[in-house]
């Protein structure tokens, strides 16, 4: 690694999550449930980036993820890389992988679904039609754009 | 899990739907059927709806078996805030089946996996109303004596109407060609017409009522509701461009015949009642054949 200097400071033994989009760094939070965990946690948002103009980053320390739970990820920052960092080192370099279906993380956008008035954790199936995600709900049959996931 | 429900028109395969349409043809020749005698379904009706309500509970005394339920939610205990996943697990205990309408879209589909016992979805707000379409799809059967290749022109509210939405699914098993009649604000929305193109299925779409009423095999009418338009003017003029009546009929095939899902207000005038081409009161009727049908094949009978 050359030595140049780093804006957020180098992790001994965990996970960083780079590339995600700045606006969706909470929601990234959120959907990895990393509210209320004692692991240490630093944030950058409005990084600048080479390719995506302002960026996010999450690293945490001592904290290793399943991929299922990386891929949920997929939905707001399909672009976003992972590095899985043992002694300061990156030992394992991910991409995201766009899941199938999606439990219980975002809402119908059907102000009548079933899911917006009982207390129904949410299922959608996944439709990729060039960069456009767009969410397929279990329960009502409609269909919730990319622009309205969250 | 051998429990199957019934509560989108796709979970039923080809095959599946053919032999409930056979089942329904030997209940109308013979509508004595005592066979599910001591069962016990229930007939939960959230909103009420008395036309799906009456012909459930008709099919289900015609086998045999009994009703309990109600025909509206303001006095169950939903009105004092139970989640409908607590209705559907203590209704569960009591009964075979579970016939269920509800205002909420998804709530059936929810109900099914909740619920020990089958569930008949009898209409989620504007998704699903799967006994409509396959009675619909008897009447289109019975009148024409087949369902490949027949010409369906579907007038008037294309964008909000489930049935239309669940008849052109369901038709796309028998190699049909639509025509979509339909004013500008109420055309066949965008993902029903990419699954017929992704299906090769031939559509023509038109928002005139007299061009193709001479080249169909079935005229599927359907209610212009005022509520769906923001401007009245508009309404009035759709309202009146869509009325169907007997001078019309003058050079139509002679096989055609009309369907609606019924009530209907303007878009049929009383005097197509008296045509031979008018089959929407028959339809109506078949409805009751094709849930008996329904009913004993989700319990295993038939």
């Amino acid at each position: 690694m050359t030595r140049k200097e780093l804006v957020v400071s180098a992790l001994e033994n965990g996970t960083v999550l780079d590339h995600i989009p700045a606006e969706n760094v909470y929601k990234a939070l959120d959907i990895l449930d990393l509210k209320g965990i004692g692991n240490q946690i630093t944030i950058g948002i409005n990084l600048t980036s080479k390719f995506f103009g302002k960026k996010g980053i999450i690293k945490i320390e001592d904290k290793f993820f399943k991929d299922e739970e990386l891929n949920k990820l997929a939905l707001i920052a399909p672009k976003a890389t992972v590095n899985v960092i043992r002694d300061f080192k990156v030992v394992e370099k991910k991409k995201l992988v766009m899941p199938e279906e999606i439990h219980g993380i975002a809402k119908c956008r059907n102000p009548k679904c079933v899911t917006n008035h009982q207390p129904i954790s949410t299922w959608f199936k996944t439709i990729e039609e060039g960069n456009e995600i767009s969410l397929l709900c279990h329960y009502c049959e409609k269909i919730t754009d990319s622009k309205h996931i969250f | 899990m051998s429990r199957k429900s019934l509560i989108s028109i796709r979970d039923f395969s080809k095959e599946e739907i053919l032999h409930v349409l056979e089942t329904a043809r030997e209940f109308e020749q013979n509508k004595v059927q005592n066979f599910l005698e001591g069962k016990v379904i229930a007939s939960l009706f959230f909103e009420p709806s008395t036309r799906t309500r009456l012909s459930f509970e008709t099919a289900i005394n015609r086998l045999g078996a009994k009703v309990i339920g109600f025909s509206d939610a303001s006095n169950t205990s939903q009105s004092k805030g139970e989640t409908l996943k607590d209705t559907i697990k203590m209704v569960s205990n009591y009964v075979d089946m579970i016939v269920m309408r509800h205002p909420l879209e998804g709530s059936s589909r929810y109900a099914s996996e909740v619920a020990s016992v089958p569930v008949v979805n009898a209409g989620d707000g504007a998704n699903q109303h799967p006994s409509q379409t396959l009675l619909d799809l008897y009447s289109i059967l019975q009148t024409q004596g087949k369902l490949e290749g027949l010409t369906i022109n579907m007038v008037g509210d294309l964008k909000y109407g489930r049935t239309t939405h669940s008849l052109l699914q369901a038709m796309s098993h028998f190699n049909p060609r639509f025509i979509f009649t339909a004013p500008d604000e109420l055309k066949m929305p965008k993902e029903y017409k990419d699954f017929l193109d992704s299906r090769g299925i031939e559509y023509i779409e038109t928002d005139s009522l007299n061009e193709h009423l001479n080249d169909c095999d079935i005229l599927y009418m359907t209610r212009v509701q005022q509520e769906r338009f923001t401007d009245l003017m508009e309404y009035e003029r759709v309202k009146d461009v869509y009325t169907l009546n007997a001078s019309m009929l003058g050079e139509v095939r002679s096989n055609m015949k009309i369907l609606h899902p019924l009530p209907r207000v303007t878009e049929i005038a009383q005097d197509v009642d008296d045509t031979p081409y008018a089959y929407y009161f028959k339809q109506a009727e078949n409805g009751l054949y094709v849930r008996m049908a329904i009913i004993s094949y989700l319990l295993g009978y038939r």
